[in-house]
């Protein structure tokens, strides 16, 4: 299994008459940042947590390192760092303090707590107590206390869920200094967009499925889907806009006029020579839509 | 720092930083023993009234003897109407030699009492006026200690329903919330045991029950109470100790099949208002049916209780504390074996 980190396969798990996770196998290489994305209940977080451990596979074996994270495995506690989907703080402690009982919960020295602050942005929050945190700031603390003792490999739950886009912004820059650590990383989100961001490799799940698995960039590529050409009304007619050369279809949806189209260089030079840049934007297929070319239905969170 | 240290220090923070846990744990005790202090402590309302009609040297012994309220009336006709109205348990007029009572026969303890002192005042009397000296003398006292008064038996009872509650509360709710706030599950992933984790919340249970002994008995020994210990008190201290112990095992059982903080009250306090009551920590037991006493026998509360009155009050030595440890000790065994078959790091 070489370079191999996380080795999973054939995991399934029912609750009652449903199975939450339903046959899924991958592997996650040594310092790879691999996304698991899909809509709520699409089984995110119950294969994630089998594969920390946490729950026990009705089907299907995990390893760790080389090793079966269940039953739970001392050895290999102090190897991974997770945090949970909902942040796990204890009562009524500073930033601060919950870093430095974490830190010693693994035996590593209190002082890692101020660089942990540091890393996660959170320096200047170090006496607040952990209920008078943002949303935001939470969710950089529960990563800071994941990352407390260094581990080879981290798992984070939704760590963007429920922030407004900014503090989203600033956790993706967290994410990529983790990253820059070397640090094997596996995430899970519903925002396509943030995956394609930010993964090497992803993972779209549906129904306790693994739809497809490719970095984000072969996905899209893949799915030989229309670019958007968008410019303002009024500086074309749509039916001016559907003789020009390379577009496929145009629409005017009251805001702009969106243009579908294969061939967007010739597009674009088109509209230079006419002067009808105005308001240019221009969008490619997403991961969105390989989730619409998957499924066959809109995606939704 | 170990991992026993922080995670104890962790959850002294948590509770020295809580009000409401703080009131529970330190007010709440005191405000029972003032309450219980004003309602037991005042024991001159509790005499027999007795009117009195006239004057002499039996009326004036009546009033030296401190055994009834003496209450003066101008005509024995309105002291009788205060009798038959029953406001007033007897009457007594006093006409040169002759010296008339008359009772409610209604009350018989009164009627009894105010018989027996004033027949004991008039032979005394007699006797007395014959100039001779007693042939029988009657040297009467009580056993306790003479400072004994209702203080030094409610401080034990309500120091003991004090810790039992904060103890069991205290532990309960840590785990019901931990166990839903996914902290004991987020620790389950950090390589310490599970006697770590619950012996860092039991030392801190013993030592919030050891401020709170201190703090309750400080008080209670302030001029205002009056409360005074006997010469081994610090025999009380193994007991607060093998008390709290069991008391947090009850909590931990609690917390082990609560799903909710609301649900963890609720069964708590099914728990120890019965057991306070059934334990004698408010009303004495003696009168309960022998049944109810022996029910009593198996809880923790009783013996701490117990202990507590022996070795805090009545002066007994260390004997006194075989049979209350040994009870506590062993509802710990199995009242913890029990907590450790339900318990769960995490809901479903
Ligand atoms: N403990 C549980 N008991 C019963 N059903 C569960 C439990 N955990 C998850 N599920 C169900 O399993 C499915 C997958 O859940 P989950 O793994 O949490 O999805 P995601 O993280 O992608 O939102 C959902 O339909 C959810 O309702
Ligand atoms: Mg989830």
């Amino acid at each position: 299994m070489s370079g191999s980190t996380i080795v999973a396969d054939g995991l399934r798990k029912r609750y009652g008459d449903l199975w939450a996770v339903d046959g899924v196998s991958f592997t996650v290489g040594e310092g790879e940042f691999f996304g698991i994305l899909g809509p709520n209940g699409a089984g995110k977080t119950t294969t994630l947590e089998i594969v920390e451990g946490l729950r026990r596979p009705d089907e299907g074996t995990v390893l760790l390192l080389g090793e079966s994270p269940w039953p739970r495995n001392p050895k290999l506690l102090p190897r991974i760092g997770v945090q949970l989907q909902a942040s796990s703080f204890f009562e009524r402690l500073t930033a601060r303090e919950q870093l430095e009982t974490f830190a010693s919960l693994y035996g590593v020295s209190r002082g890692t707590a101020a660089d942990m602050l540091e890393l996660v942005g959170l320096a200047d929050k170090a006496n607040t107590r952990e209920n008078k945190l943002s949303g935001g700031q939470r969710q950089r603390l529960s990563i800071a206390c994941a990352l407390i003792h260094d581990p080879d490999i981290v798992f984070l739950d939704e760590p963007t869920a429920a922030l407004d886009p900014q503090a989203r912004r600033n956790l993706w820059d967290v994410l990529r200094a983790i990253r820059e650590r070397g640090k094997t990383i596996v995430y899970t989100t519903h925002h396509l967009d943030e995956a394609e961001v930010l993964c090497d490799r992803v993972a779209i799940m549906d129904r306790g499925r693994i739809l497809a698995m490719d970095p984000p960039a072969t996905l899209v590529r893949g799915l030989d889907a229309p670019t958007h050409v968008m410019v303002e009304r009024g500086l074309l007619t749509v039916a001016q806009a559907t003789e020009l050369p390379g577009v496929d279809e145009a629409r005017d949806d009251g805001v702009s006029l969106t243009l579908s189209t294969r061939r967007p260089a010739v597009v674009l030079s088109t509209l230079a020579e006419r002067g009808a840049l105005d308001g240019l934007q221009v969008r490619g297929a997403t991961l969105e839509d390989v989730f619409l070319e998957l499924t066959g239905r809109e995606y939704r969170a | 720092m170990t991992a026993f240290r922080s995670l104890s220090t962790a959850m002294f923070k948590g509770f020295f930083r809580e009000r409401t846990a703080l009131f529970f744990a330190f007010l709440m005790p005191l405000m029972f023993l003032v309450i219980f202090g004003l309602i037991f402590g005042n024991s001159s309302g509790n005499k027999t009234k007795i009117g009195v009609v006239g004057d002499g040297p039996v009326v004036t012994a009546l009033s030296q003897s401190g055994a009834l309220d003496v209450q003066r009336y101008d005509s024995f006709d309105a002291a009788l109407q205060k009798v038959r109205g029953g406001d007033l348990p007897a009457a007594l007029a006093v006409r040169g030699n002759e010296i008339e009572l008359r009772y409610a026969a209604s009350d018989t303890v009164a009627a009894g009492t105010v018989q027996g002192v004033v027949g004991a005042v008039v032979d005394k009397a007699n006797l007395a006026a014959t100039g001779r000296p007693p042939l029988i003398r009657l040297d009467s006292g009580q056993v306790e200690d003479s400072s004994l008064s209702a203080i030094q038996y409610l401080t034990p009872g309500i120091l003991s329903w004090g810790l039992a509650t904060s103890a069991i509360f205290g532990a309960a709710l840590t785990l019901v919330n931990w166990r839903k706030k996914q902290v004991l599950r987020r620790i389950r992933l950090a390589p310490v045991g599970t006697g770590t984790v619950i012996s860092s919340r039991l030392l801190v249970t013993v030592g919030v029950s050891v401020l709170q002994a201190v703090l309750f008995v400080a008080v209670a020994m302030t001029p205002v109470f009056g409360l005074k210990l006997a010469g081994q008190w610090w025999l009380a201290l193994p007991l607060l100790v093998l008390g709290s112990l069991s008391f947090f095992s009850i909590g931990v059982l609690v917390g082990s099949f609560a799903k909710t903080e609301e649900a963890a009250t609720g069964i708590t306090n099914v728990i120890v208002l019965p057991m306070a009551f059934l334990s004698g920590t408010f009303f004495p037991l003696q009168n309960a049916p022998g049944w109810l006493q022996a029910v009593s026998q198996v809880l923790p509360l009783r013996h701490l209780n117990d202990g507590m009155v022996d070795v805090l009050v009545r002066g007994k030595g260390i004997e006194a504390l075989a049979l209350p440890s040994a009870v506590l000790i062993g509802f710990t065994l199995v009242v913890g074996f029990a907590a450790s078959r339900v318990f769960s790091w995490e809901d479903s």
